[in-house]
């Protein structure tokens, strides 16, 4: 395209910053905290692959494999108290929450015991108890809704906020640019969180808008924001913990871009190199270089000296606590029929 | 507060709803353009900021979608917002998180949470105002499972419907008609209503045939079946008050009683008010007990006009319904 602007030189190009994680003074428990959180929701994604070619479901998953950092580096500054709000893609804002497993995956089996009894499906979880208060499929919706619960955590008055994921084609909504206004305006406790993983459902950013960097929406509406590695937990955490700790002091709301790639297409298992415009095999192959669990693993190993016995130790503890999920989801019940009239309004007054 | 009746007018009464909302529950907040200058609303929100503050009573920038999000969000979080529409026609902008959010989030998360929202949409018709200032849009809502929708025609019914629709445990639409705001009532002091308990009512009895409408058109009911009483009819007029969930028992019983039925609604015909009310009486009532064809008086499927004598074809008056009847009785 004539007149585009590449605004985020090497967090767009995955050749670069494929290196170790530089760790900084953060605490070792933390880092491995972060590796469990991680690679369970890389491993739980992979399990929900793997349902749906089983075709134990059909409800459409959008997976987040290889944007496993931005989650579990925000959610690192969020409490159970906070009002946390996903798009189609939100697995990973989910578990990051420390959702329960057993909710996800029942949930996406159409399960009664899953997060939303089964209603929802992968593109409608809610966990509100560990602060993952809903996600939706219509693009850009929960923006507002995160700015509502803004207002709300404002007049709480008890310094929790509402964050809120979306994509880059969310930002092509005039949903997002309306509540970015209003939460500017009323200065809210809202932290806008956009995963810019390049590609809309099919479309490279190059061909939706004049420049790669989606932080410049932030700029219009004069809030604070971060550019930065979506596949590097460190930069993430950081990035997270000043607009974070800004917002909850009552400065009003932060915006975050996080650059990463998804490894999987926009919905389904599979890779999706067939489809868009410029996802080829090569720049699949060079962003998978750029993992975010292999670059903190390597951090851990050379700078930390933790062996690959720890880490092993942890995978076999979260592919067990999977296979829990998966065993109790396939011995669960289908919703009842009642609930389908049921569930429309509330009950009659009592 | 004292027992002692005070007349009102509809347009009073909702700002009467809008206080007795606010000082019974903290949670209640009202949102939307032009509510620290309410003069878009008639007088039905005048002063509310001075009584409750500006941080309860919201002016907005001019985004009805983030508005309205933003509502369904605090409603979502514990809070039991009004947001206000001061014209229909605009509050299309806020669709998605009306007929998307609002009405599903209960049923698609598992009856775990609801948005106990309240969207309050005007309708304000007439004045040359046209194709975009006028729209009664009350049946796309009515289509929408999960949504409540009321249509208060009384100054009791507008009072008392919004703040039965603050504590509403389900999502509402509240929709007022300009037209009606200087309807006078006596009204007793507020009191709770629950929003489940709102049922159609008579307002007028009748023998001979038998009038449905909501809102405005429950004002034109009436004038016609005054009308009407001098050529010898007895209408009974039927206000349906809460058109979703639509409860149709009421109409039923009384078409069966008078053998004929007439829907009267100010939105269009298609797809509309008017014929889902005479589809339930079709589906209901015996052939063999109806003495006419069911018939109904709405709108022409048309665009609001502008030029005066246009208007003056465009919208249905008493008289409009009058002839209809009497077409029955020929």
């Amino acid at each position: 395209m004539r007149n585009f602007r590449d605004a985020l030189g090497v967090l767009a190009d995955p050749k670069e910053l494929t290196g170790s994680l530089d760790l900084k003074n953060a605490p070792t428990d933390w880092l491995i905290d972060c590796y469990r959180d991680m690679t369970t929701i890389r491993r739980t994604e992979e399990t929900i692959a793997d349902l749906y070619v089983a075709q134990e479901t059909r409800t459409p998953v959008h997976l987040g494999i290889g944007q496993e950092a931005v989650a579990v580096g925000v959610s690192a500054h969020l409490n159970s108290g906070d009002r946390i709000y996903s798009g189609h893609r939100g697995h990973s804002h989910y578990l990051a929450m420390h959702a329960p497993l057993r909710g996800i995956i029942a949930e996406v089996l159409g399960r009664a015991t899953g997060s939303s009894g089964g209603m929802g499906g992968s593109m409608h979880l809610y966990a509100p108890e560990s602060g993952f208060h809903g996600s939706v499929p219509i693009v850009g919706a929960t923006i507002p809704i995160a700015v509502g619960a803004g207002i709300a955590c404002k007049m709480d008055g008890k310094g929790q906020v509402a964050v809120c994921y979306f994509g880059d084609g969310a930002c092509e909504e005039g949903v997002l640019h309306e509540s970015l206004n209003l939460a500017r305006v009323m200065d809210l406790p809202v932290l806008f969180v956009c995963e810019n993983n390049l590609y809309s459902s099919h479309l490279d950013i190059h061909l939706r808008q004049p420049s790669n960097s989606v932080a410049r929406f932030a700029q219009a509406h004069e809030i604070d924001r971060r550019v930065v590695d979506g596949n590097d937990v460190m930069s993430v955490a950081e990035a997270a913990s000043d607009l974070i700790a800004s917002a909850r002091a009552g400065n009003g709301p932060g915006f975050i871009e996080a650059v990463t790639f998804r490894w999987r297409g926009h919905v389904g298992p599979n890779a999706d190199i067939d489809v868009g415009v410029r996802r080829s095999p090569d720049e699949l192959a060079a962003w998978k270089n750029r993992d975010p669990v292999r670059r903190l693993v390597d951090a851990l190993v050379n700078d930390r000296g933790i062996d690959k016995a720890r880490f092993e130790k942890i995978d076999a503890e979260i592919n067990a606590e999977i296979a829990d999920a998966v065993d109790f989801a396939r011995s669960s019940d289908y919703p009842e029929s009642r609930v389908l009239m049921d569930y429309v309004y509330a009950g009659d007054a009592s | 507060m004292t027992g002692a009746p005070v007349t009102t007018t509809y347009g009073d009464a909702i700002r009467l709803g809008f206080e007795y909302a606010m000082e019974r529950d903290d949670k209640c907040f009202a949102i939307g353009q032009g509510l620290w200058s309410p003069w878009y609303v008639g007088n039905s929100m005048r002063d509310l900021d001075k009584k409750f503050g500006k941080e309860r009573v919201i002016d907005t920038p001019v985004s009805e979608l983030a508005t309205t999000g933003a509502a369904v969000g605090a409603a979502l979080n514990g809070y039991h917002p009004i947001v206000v529409h001061p014209r229909m026609d605009f509050m299309i902008l806020a669709a998605d998180q009306i007929v998307n959010q609002a009405a599903k989030w209960r049923h698609m998360l598992g009856g775990k949470t609801s948005p106990t929202v309240t969207i309050r949409g005007i309708v304000n018709r007439g004045g040359e105002q046209g194709a975009q200032h006028s729209q009664a849009l009350h049946s796309w809502y009515a289509h929408i499972p999960g949504l409540r929708v009321l249509m208060p025609a009384t100054a009791a019914d507008a009072r008392d419907m919004l703040s039965a629709a603050a504590q509403s445990p389900d999502p509402v639409m509240y929709i007022d008609d300009r037209w009606c705001y200087e309807l006078e009532e006596d009204l007793p002091p507020p009191a709770d209503v629950d929003i489940r308990s709102i049922r159609p009512a008579i307002r007028r009895p009748g023998t001979d045939v038998t009038i449905a409408a909501a809102s405005y058109s429950v004002s034109l009911a009436l004038q016609a079946a005054e009308l009407l009483a001098k050529d010898g009819i007895e209408c009974e007029v039927v206000d349906m008050r809460q058109v979703n969930p639509l409860d149709t028992d009421l109409i039923v019983q009384s078409a069966a009683r008078t053998g004929r039925f007439v829907a009267v609604d100010g939105g269009w015909s298609t797809c509309g008010l008017a014929g889902e009310l005479m589809a339930c009486v079709a589906e209901n009532v015996a052939p063999s007990q109806l003495k006419a064809p069911l018939a109904r008086v709405t709108l022409p499927d048309a665009p609001a006009p502008t030029s005066p004598n246009l208007e003056k074809i465009y919208y249905p008056t008493a008289e409009t319904v009058r002839a209809r009847v009497l077409k029955m009785f020929a």
